[in-house]
């Protein structure tokens, strides 16, 4: 198959002393949401970090997009979309203008930024919203609407970063609505979370323990493998031979 | 790419509660205030005064001193050891002794002698009235044209010296704070804000969604820089109005040649923020710096005290200090009227400097960890 959008090969990243990532190999085909999951400290934000050329590896390679992660991270960067853990929109510019701003770095024309936003903003029933300060919109939609931006360039691949932490339920759902149509669309999608019902929307999922990927399958396949009823049960399965201090 | 990075950095700027509140009333402030407090004249010397001869010349010399308008007249003891206690206890600094046969003296002998001791805790104010009143004393000694044996035994002049001071006639205190303060005004402003900047995204989070974008450095850079440079010129506008306005103190050279090095100026003292900004992990850090940074700046520029009178290795120091070429610039284009074409050694060096703490700006912002 050469569909593969993101690869890695013995990818390690040590600080000091501390392996963070240790030597994690994948591959991940296009269109596909491939489930990252781990417990706290388990490596996951790390190995994202490095896939979006922000974190040098310490030693094996990558490669996303096409492009090496290590020699031309710039280049990875113009072709994927990220949402980190922690609300990065800014809060001081309105809906719009985080929209245009992020548009405009990604180098789309301002006429194009001009008639997306409002399709999008329509489509999210945000639309009134649209000149509201982005810091007094409530959590669920500050995160929908930093995933919107996060896919506003079409780029090939979006990385998230426990992109429904402490929203409720609702919102969670209708967040991985907006994820199963940014996969029609043809977007490859590479999600951390530690929520286990959202594991079972992944097409494949990986299990980093204290670094290392200890399992790497389909939701079904990983519960037949540890003989479990559900991806908790799983998940207390691997999480179990972790040695390092949860933080 | 540029225009959507200075569009959000000017929305932010302007958004603030704070930053637009600072960039006016700063210089309103500083300008308005300072020229007046920050005065190195001493004025308002308290002066006790120990007569032990209670003639008519005695009279005469007392009141040729508070005629003078530095001192105030605040007690008149009976003895030095009196006179002594009010200076401790903090009601007089300065204490003129006349002894007990002053008259009979400078009529007799044509010679006499007076004693000052002034209070050297705060050393400029101590000495300054010391001298005074060392010179309205030999003022005196020339009015009644005769000798007094004073500290320093002033002798009848012959050679009477007529000081002219070029360029700040009547040595007017202000005319020489003012270009100082809107230089540190401009060093302050545009200095303090950018290094605050690209920490404060880091704080927030920000900078994370800008660093997972191709943007280029050199842009990112430059959108921190133009806001910076464009809020420099607001505040040189300012304090040229309220020089103009205030003080009716206009440059006697060009407008246009201050801005033109302002606008160099600029660059490096935002430049420098920057660089600080991306070494600084917290905002607190980059304020602690900067700060280190500033007291140099503006203590080693020969902005308040001559570089000529500092020790080589200051005088080393101030060589490498940017304020000092811009202080330079600005005194004399404001005073002696310099066109560009007297001032190139500042422009290059000025240059220099811009070029120097922008590319490190580029290259000390890392993208990647």
């Amino acid at each position: 198959m050469n569909d593969i959008v993101i690869q890695a090969h013995e990818l390690t990243k040590k600080f000091g002393d501390f392996t963070a990532v240790d030597h994690i190999s994948f591959e991940v085909h296009k269109a596909e949401i491939f489930g990252f999951l781990g417990a706290n400290g388990a490596g996951k934000t790390t190995a994202m970090r490095m896939l979006c050329g922000l974190s040098h590896p310490t030693s094996g390679s990558g490669s996303v997009a096409g492009f090496d992660i290590a020699k031309d991270p710039e280049k990875v960067k113009a072709s994927i979309g990220y949402m980190s853990q922690k609300f990065s929109l800014y809060g001081d510019l309105k809906v719009w203008e985080n929209i245009r701003l992020f548009g405009g770095i990604y180098g789309m024309k301002t006429k194009a930024i001009a008639s997306k936003t409002d399709v999008i903003l329509n489509h999210l029933g945000l639309m009134s919203e649209k000149n509201t300060l982005v810091r007094d919109l409530p959590l669920g939609w500050k995160q929908k609407l930093a995933f919107s931006v996060s896919i506003f360039h079409s780029p090939q691949i979006v990385f998230l970063d426990e992109p429904t932490g402490g929203v409720d339920p609702a919102a969670r759902r209708q967040f991985w609505e907006m994820i199963y149509e940014a996969v029609d669309q043809g977007i490859t999608v590479f999600v951390t979370t530690h929520y286990m019902d959202e594991a079972e929307y992944c097409d494949r999922v990986s299990i980093m323990v204290d670094g290392r990927i200890e399992g790497l399958n389909t939701p079904a396949q990983l519960k037949q493998e540890t003989t479990s009823t559900s991806m908790d049960e799983v998940f207390q399965k691997f999480a179990r031979k972790a040695t390092r201090n949860q933080d | 790419m540029l225009r959507f990075l200075l569009e959000k950095e000017f929305k932010q700027i302007i958004r603030d509660q704070f930053m637009p509140k600072v960039i006016l009333m700063m210089p309103v402030m500083m300008l308005l205030i300072m020229p007046w407090a920050a005065d190195q004249e001493i004025k308002n010397i308290k002066l006790s005064v120990v007569d032990n001869d209670h003639s008519t010349y005695s009279q005469h010399l007392i009141q040729k001193v508070t005629a003078s308008g530095y001192f105030i007249l605040e007690d008149i003891s009976s003895s030095n050891a009196q006179a002594l206690r009010s200076i401790e206890s903090g009601k007089t600094d300065v204490i003129l002794e006349i002894r007990p046969d002053f008259e009979r003296d400078l009529v007799r002998d044509k010679k006499s002698e007076v004693m000052i001791s002034s209070n050297a805790v705060n050393g400029t104010k101590g000495g300054l009235a010391g001298s005074y009143l060392s010179s309205i004393l030999a003022d005196y000694a020339q009015d009644i044209n005769i000798n007094i044996g004073l500290i320093s035994k002033m002798s009848t002049t012959l050679i009477q010296v007529m000081p002219y001071n070029k360029f700040n006639t009547y040595l007017d205190y202000k005319v020489f704070m003012v270009p100082a303060l809107i230089v540190m005004l401009l060093t302050l402003l545009t200095g303090f804000l950018p290094a605050l900047n690209i920490v404060q995204e880091k704080e927030i989070g920000t900078i994370e969604q800008i660093n997972v974008t191709p943007v280029k450095r050199i842009l990112f850079i430059l959108g921190k820089l133009i806001p910076y440079w464009v809020i420099g010129f607001i505040v040189l506008t300012i304090c040229f109005v309220l020089a103009a306005v205030v003080y009716n103190l206009t440059p006697v050279g060009s407008l246009l040649t201050i801005y033109f090095y302002a606008a160099i100026y600029v660059l490096v003292v935002s430049g420098l923020g920057l660089v600080i900004s991306n070494y600084s992990a917290t905002m607190q850090q980059a304020m602690f710096v900067m700060f280190f940074f500033m007291l140099i700046l503006v203590l080693l520029s020969g902005l308040f005290t001559p570089i000529s009178s500092m020790p080589d290795w200051a005088q080393f120091i101030a060589q490498l200090n940017p304020l000092t070429y811009f202080i330079q610039v600005m005194r004399s284009v404001y005073l002696k009227g310099s066109g560009v074409i007297n001032l190139i050694p500042q422009l290059l060096k000025l240059i220099g400097f811009a070029l120097f703490f922008n590319s490190w700006a580029i290259l000390s912002y890392k993208k990647s960890q």
